[in-house]
C-alpha cells in the first residue's frame, strides 16, 4: 500500500529575481497511513510553507507530491476544492474562523460545500463540537470565543467531515497550557481512531505526542527523531 | 451544494453585516435618486417654458424691428405702423398692440424692486398675452388717449413693493415718476428660466412721455381672429409693412409667429435639457464611482473569508454564486429604494421648479447602478475566488 503523504524533491519559491526566497529546497518526506508526525524548525525554515502545500492550499514552484500514490500536480481546481473538502482537515495557528458567524455555523461550513442534508450537518456539526468540548458555546460568534475556545472549533471543523489527514499548523501557539493539553487531547484520540496527523511545533512537549518528528532546516529535511 | 443554501450564505452575508450592507444600499439609494431627480427637474424646467410659451396662444404673431441692410436706412416701428396693421387691407387682424419696453426701477416708501420687464402697450396687449387680473382693473384706451400715469404690476412687484398690503390705489414711483396702481395681475407662476410675473405694464404714451421717449416700438404684437387665420394675416401684415417702409429686398422688421417663437425658445430648452443630462451624466458617474467603491471595500474587506471557504473545500462555483447573489440583492433593494426616494422627491418643487419625472431616466438609474453594482460586486470576488487559499488567506 502506498504512503497517504509522498513528497519527493519538494521546492518553493517565494517572488523572483533578486528578492525571491527559496523556502523549500528539495524537501522529502513520507507519512504512512495512521501516522502521527511532528515537524519542527526554526521560525523561517520552511514549516508552514509545507504543511501549506500538504494540504492543498498552495502549490509548489517545483518537485512532487503524491496524495494517496496519485501526483496532485495533475489535479484540477475542482479536485482540489474536493481533496480540500473530504481528505482533508486543517487547523491554522490562527483559527481562521468565519467573522460574526456562530461557533456551529462555522462547523457546518465544510458540510455545506459536501452537500450534506440539513438535519443530518446539524448533527455531526453538533457531535464535533461536543468531541471539543465546547457543546454549550455552539451559539457563540468567533469573538465572543476565548482564543482556546476557538482553536477548538477551528478542530472541530477540521475533523466534522471525518478527514483521512489532519494538519495542524501550530495548534498550540496561542493557548495557555491548559487549554493546549486538551486540543492535544483531541488531536491523541483522532490518531488513535486512525487518522493521519501532522502537526507544526516549536514545544518538545507537544512533539512528543507525535510518533516521530521531522526537523526541517533551510527547507530541507534534516534528521528523523523517533 | 444546492443553489438554496448558497443564496442562504448570502443573506446571511449580508444580515451579519448590517452596517455595511446599510451603507451600500445607501450609496446606491442616493446615487439612483439623485440622477431621476435630477432629470426630472430638468425635465420639469423645460416643460414649464414650453407652456408658458403655449399659453400665449397660437394665434400671435410678433413684430420688432431689425437692422436694415448696408445702404439703406431703416425705419422704425411706428404706433402709426400698428394702427395701420387693423383694417379693411387685413381683414384676418384682430388686434394690433404697439409695445415698448424699459428698464425701470420702482419704489414705495422705503422699498425698491427692480422690476424685469416693465411695458407700455394699449389694453388688448392683456388679451393677446393671456394676462387675467386680480385686484383691482386694467388700465383702459381713455388711459393711454389721455397718457395717464396708471399702472396694472404682476404679483411679484406687489409682493416686493406691498408685502401684505392691497396695492390698488396706491401710488409708486417708476424711476422716480409717481404711477397710480390701478390694478394687479394674476400670477403666471415662473417659466423656470425668468419670472412671469415680474413685470409692469402702464399705457402705451405714458410709458413713451416717462421712460423711453418716441424712437422705434419694441415691437408690435398682432392678433390674428383665429390660429387658422395666422398665415393670411401675416401675409397682410407683410404687405402693409411693406408699403409703409417703401421695402424691395431685405425688410427692416422682422415677424415671427407663435409656432416660430416656440421653435426658437424649443431649441433653448434643448440646450437646457442635453446641459442637465450631462450633469445627470456626470451624478451618474460619481454615483457609480460611489458604488464601485464600496463594493470594492465590501470584498476586499472579505477576501479573507473566501480564503477560508475554500480553504474548507468551497468550490469556485460556490463562492461566485454567493457574491453574485450578495451583489445582486444590494443593487436591487439599494435601486429600487434610490427608485421611490427620486419619485417621492420629485412631488417637491424643487427651487421654484415643479419636476415631472422622465420614466426613462428611472430606468437608467436603475440599471446602470444595478450593472455596477453587480460588476463590481462579483467581478473582484470572482478574481479573489481564483486565488489560492493561502494567497487570499495572506491578503490584508
Ligand atoms: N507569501 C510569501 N511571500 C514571500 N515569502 C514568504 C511567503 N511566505 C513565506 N515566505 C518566506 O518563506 C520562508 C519560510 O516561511 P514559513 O512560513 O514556511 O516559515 P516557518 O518555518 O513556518 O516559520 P515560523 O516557525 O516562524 O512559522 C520565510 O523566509 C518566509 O519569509
Ligand atoms: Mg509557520
Amino acid at each position: 500500500m502506498s504512503p497517504v503523504i509522498e513528497v519527493r524533491d519538494l521546492r518553493k519559491t517565494y517572488g523572483s529575481g533578486d528578492t525571491a526566497v527559496h523556502a523549500l529546497r528539495g524537501l522529502d518526506l513520507t507519512v504512512e497511513k495512521g501516522e502521527y508526525i511532528a515537524i519542527m524548525g526554526a521560525s523561517g525554515s520552511g514549516k508552514s510553507t509545507l504543511l501549506n502545500i500538504l494540504g492543498c492550499l498552495d502549490v509548489p514552484s517545483g518537485g512532487k507530491y503524491l496524495l494517496d500514490g496519485i501526483d496532485t500536480g495533475e489535479f484540477d481546481e475542482e479536485q482540489f476544492s474536493l481533496l480540500r473538502n473530504r481528505k482533508i482537515g486543517f487547523v491554522f495557528q490562527s483559527f481562521n474562523l468565519v467573522p460574526r458567524t456562530t461557533a456551529l455555523a462555522n462547523v457546518e461550513l465544510p458540510l455545506v460545500y459536501a452537500g450534506v442534508r440539513r438535519a443530518q450537518r446539524r448533527e455531526r456539526a453538533l457531535a464535533a463540537l461536543d468531541l471539543v468540548g465546547l457543546k454549550d458555546r455552539t451559539h457563540h460568534r468567533p469573538n465572543e470565543l476565548s482564543g482556546g475556545q476557538q482553536q477548538r472549533v477551528a478542530i472541530a471543523r477540521a475533523l466534522v467531515t471525518s478527514p483521512a489527514i489532519v494538519l495542524a499548523d501550530e495548534p498550540t501557539g496561542n493557548l495557555d497550557t491548559d487549554s493546549s493539553r486538551e486540543v492535544l487531547g483531541i488531536l491523541d484520540r483522532l490518531n488513535a481512531s486512525g487518522r493521519t496527523v501532522v502537526l507544526i511545533t516549536h514545544e518538545d512537549e507537544v512533539a512528543a505526542h507525535a510518533m516521530r518528528t521531522v526537523r526541517v532546516v533551510d527547507g530541507r529535511v534534516a534528521g528523523v527523531l523517533v | 451544494m444546492r443553489i438554496f443554501e448558497i443564496a442562504a450564505f448570502a443573506v446571511r452575508g449580508l444580515t451579519a453585516n448590517k452596517m455595511r450592507s446599510g451603507l451600500t444600499t445607501l450609496g446606491i439609494l442616493i446615487g439612483v435618486a439623485s440622477v431621476i431627480l435630477l432629470i426630472a427637474v430638468g425635465n420639469g424646467a423645460s416643460s414649464a417654458v414650453q407652456q408658458s410659451i403655449a399659453g400665449l396662444g397660437t394665434n400671435i404673431l410678433t413684430i420688432s424691428p431689425q437692422r436694415a441692410q448696408p445702404g439703406t436706412t431703416a425705419k422704425p416701428l411706428t404706433t402709426a405702423d400698428a394702427a395701420a396693421l387693423v383694417g379693411a387691407d387685413s381683414p384676418d387682424v384682430k388686434y394690433a398692440s404697439p409695445v415698448v419696453s424699459a428698464q425701470a426701477t420702482a419704489g414705495y416708501g422705503d422699498t425698491t424692486h427692480d422690476i424685469g420687464q416693465f411695458i407700455g402697450s394699449d389694453p388688448r396687449y392683456f388679451d393677446t398675452t393671456n394676462s387675467a387680473v386680480a385686484q383691482g382693473n386694467l388700465f383702459s384706451d381713455n388711459d393711454v388717449q389721455q397718457a395717464r400715469k396708471v399702472v396694472v404690476i404682476g404679483a411679484t412687484v406687489a409682493a416686493e413693493l406691498f408685502p401684505g398690503s392691497d396695492p390698488v390705489g396706491k401710488s409708486m414711483l417708476v424711476n422716480n415718476i409717481p404711477f397710480t396702481v390701478v390694478g394687479v395681475l394674476a400670477a403666471k407662476g415662473s417659466s423656470g428660466l425668468q419670472d412671469g410675473d415680474d413685470l409692469a405694464v402702464a399705457p402705451l404714451t405714458t410709458t413713451q412721455n416717462a421712460l423711453t421717449g418716441y424712437g422705434s416700438l419694441t415691437q408690435i404684437v398682432v392678433q390674428a381672429r383665429s390660429a387658422d387665420a395666422l398665415p393670411n394675416a401675416q401675409a397682410q401684415v407683410t404687405t402693409i409693412l411693406n408699403g409703409r417702409h417703401k421695402i424691395t429686398g431685405t425688410a427692416d422688421y422682422r415677424i415671427l409667429s407663435q409656432d416660430q417663437l416656440l421653435t426658437a425658445r424649443t431649441a433653448t430648452t434643448e440646450t437646457f435639457t442635453v446641459l442637465l443630462a450631462s450633469v445627470a451624466a456626470i451624478s451618474l458617474l460619481v454615483g457609480g464611482i460611489g458604488i464601485t467603491n464600496i463594493m470594492l471595500v465590501t470584498v476586499t474587506e472579505r477576501i479573507r473569508e473566501i480564503g477560508i471557504r475554500k480553504a474548507v473545500g468551497a468550490p469556485r462555483s460556490s463562492i461566485l454564486g454567493q457574491f453574485l447573489i450578495e451583489a445582486t440583492l444590494l443593487s436591487l433593494f439599494g435601486g429600487a429604494l434610490g427608485v421611490a426616494a427620486g419619485m417621492i422627491g420629485s412631488q417637491f418643487t424643487i427651487a421654484g421648479i415643479q419636476p415631472v419625472l422622465v420614466p426613462s431616466s428611472v430606468l437608467l438609474a436603475f440599471a446602470v447602478s444595478a450593472l455596477i453594482g453587480l460588476f463590481f460586486g462579483s467581478y473582484p470576488a470572482s478574481r479573489a475566488a481564483k486565488l489560492r487559499p493561502i494567497e487570499a488567506l495572506r491578503h490584508e
